[in-house]
């Protein structure tokens, strides 16, 4: 029997407006902000309920940036909504200078991130993101996999005190994790036990990694599935004590390998606790036009991909 | 404003301008032109045209805020900040040098009092200047927000994206000044990237805009009780500042080639014999 099952699909990007929503009714110091993409960023409900503290900013995501930053200024908590790619590396140094190195309690909320964009093709499709943020001082970064817990972050986000960057997405996606659950930044969610390998996935690749773990156990493999939503700060011990158990690892994300969530549980791997590991990413590839599901199998990110990089990484054990 | 108060924030520059030399002289590098450029207008700002707090919170509610965007002027802001109370004056002599909380460029990670953002990248204190005065008005406080940026900043396009953001929003809590000195570090501005006619770009972006003249305490402090005059009337003010880079000393008067140069011993004497210390050095 399929240990997690969904009865609804939505985006996640729609998990931000609701909670931004939310926060539109119970923190009276957020603020939004958005570049001509309300719509796309469902900001609509936060907008209506809230236009004193809307603020449109028109094109020009690199101001947003700097708005975002001098609202902290005065105890503001800023949202700013863009797509994944405007958020990041068009505006790369006004978030180095402005909010992560000057500590701003800025929230970057960034959708449309990854291949699943889908026909925009390669120019919106962002897959360096997760890497150009964590790689910044002071950034947490956090991508959550479906839309209750998009919305569950998007609250938590408002309680922590400094720069966050959280990625969602486009489709409409499985709907597999509790409603008004608590969501803890930095804390690894343990979804299925396994003994034989461990798969980290993050965002959208969550339910493919669950999807994988059916296949695998039909062929009498059991792997343990780590939902790994915040990328920085790492959950280093969650890590760790799966390795420990299991002995090799897959990971698995909607980003390049150079730079995503593979390399950062590399990173710990080998500092810590050698161990074989296969990544499931984008390898050094812009994608492309495209429906998600024919994109995620053409560049190799899907559940079948997982499931031959758990059996290869099981060989090198 | 009365002759003697004048003549007593003319001491306090010709204070400050001691304290610039002498801090890129310590460090071996830095920023003096445009910092001497700039002493007369952040005294002018600091000891009278800014309503202050005592003490430093990073919020500054309910007190005039000033936001640097050129943020290589750091030794005039640094030197201003500690005369009117915000550190001890002798935390000067640490500028730019190993565990210091005076970087290079002004920065918030070591937690100097008076700097709420970094700067140093150009183009993105305008955009910060815009967001804290907007904060203000949520806050419904009627304080101001003044923000400075050098001409040959204006070359980012963000500025311009801020001035365009700031008139459409009707932020008119705003005095923003650009340092008018013609000059970059490539050379004069007119060779570099030739501003134009920077009254009427401002003003085809919906500012209210003045000029005024930097280096003339008497001046400059009428045109900052102007620029005060003309908030709360629905445009941002811009007060296009004329000033010589340099001012004060002979030697680095009116070039580019004081940008970024430290003086050595023997230009550090000439350069101090020019400025009287008025508040004692540190």
């Amino acid at each position: 029997m399929a240990k997690f099952t969904y009865t609804k699909t939505q985006d996640t990007r729609s998990g931000f407006g609701a909670g931004l929503a939310e926060l539109g009714r119970t923190n009276p110091d957020v603020v939004a902000l958005c570049a001509d993409l309300v719509g796309s960023l469902k900001m609509q409900d936060f907008i209506n309920e809230n236009p004193d503290r809307f603020f449109q900013v028109g094109i020009a995501e690199a101001n947003m940036m700097g708005l975002a930053a001098g609202m902290t200024i005065g105890g503001k908590i800023p949202f700013t909504g863009t797509f994944a790619n405007f958020s990041t590396g068009r505006v790369y140094d006004q978030i180095r200078q402005s909010i992560a190195y000057s500590g701003k309690n800025v929230k970057i909320c960034a959708s449309h991130a990854g291949l699943t964009l889908g026909e925009d093709g390669a120019t919106h499709q962002i897959l360096e993101d997760i890497g150009m943020m964590k790689m910044l001082p002071h950034m947490t970064v956090i991508n959550p996999c479906d839309y209750n817990q998009t919305k569950a972050a998007t609250l938590a986000i408002a309680e922590h005190d400094g720069p966050v960057y959280l990625r969602f997405g486009r489709p409409k996606v499985p709907i597999f994790t509790p409603e008004d659950q608590k969501f803890k930044i930095g804390k690894a969610l343990h979804l299925i036990e396994g003994s034989d390998v461990t798969i980290f996935a993050t965002g959208h690749l969550v339910w493919e990694a669950i999807l994988a773990e059916e296949a695998l156990e039909k062929e009498g493999i059991s792997a343990e599935v780590i939902n790994i939503h915040t990328i920085k700060p790492l959950d280093v011990e969650a890590i760790l004590k799966s390795v420990a158990k299991t002995g090799c690892v897959v990971t698995a994300e909607e980003h390049q390998m150079n730079g995503g969530l593979g390399d950062s549980v590399a990173q710990t791997l080998a500092l810590n606790h050698p161990a074989p590991l296969e990544m499931v990413a984008v390898n050094d590839s812009f994608g492309e036009s495209g429906i998600p599901d024919e994109l995620m199998k053409k560049y190799g990110i899907d559940a079948e991909n997982i499931v031959k990089a758990a059996k290869r990484v099981i060989k090198r054990k | 404003m009365s002759k003697s108060n004048i003549e007593e924030l003319e001491r306090i520059a010709s204070q400050v301008r001691r304290d610039i030399v002498r801090m890129v002289h310590g460090a071996s590098s830095g920023h003096p032109g445009g910092s001497l450029g700039c002493a007369d207008f952040l005294v002018a700002l600091y000891f009278n045209a800014m309503n202050r707090k005592d003490g430093f919170d990073m919020d500054g509610k309910n007190e005039d805020l000033f936001f640097l965007s050129n943020g290589h002027i750091s030794p005039v802001w640094y030197s201003v900040l500690a005369r009117a109370g915000y550190f001890d004056v002798n935390e000067l002599a640490t500028f730019r040098k190993i565990d210091s909380r005076l970087q290079g460029h002004p920065a918030t990670e070591e937690g100097l009092p008076g700097i709420r953002v970094a700067s140093g990248s150009l183009g993105q204190g305008l955009s910060v200047a815009c967001g804290a005065a907007q904060a203000k008005k949520l806050n419904k406080e009627d304080n101001l927000v003044f923000a400075l940026m050098g001409d040959g900043e204006l070359e980012e396009g963000q500025v311009w994206e801020a001035a365009m953001y700031a008139a459409h929003h009707k932020i008119d809590n705003l005095i923003a000044t650009v340092d008018l000195n013609g000059q970059q570090i490539d050379g004069p501005t007119e060779e570099v990237m030739s501003l134009g006619d920077l009254r009427a770009k401002w003003e085809a972006f919906g500012w209210h805009v003045i000029e005024s003249k930097g280096n003339d305490m008497d001046s400059l402090v009428a045109s900052l009780e102007e620029a005060r005059s003309l908030t709360g009337q629905g445009k941002p003010i811009m007060n296009l500042m004329h000033t010589e880079m340099g001012y004060g000393v002979d030697f680095m008067v009116g070039t580019h080639k004081w940008h970024g140069v430290a003086p050595n011993d023997e230009q550090l004497a000439s350069a101090l014999s020019q400025l009287e210390e008025t508040l004692g050095d540190y």
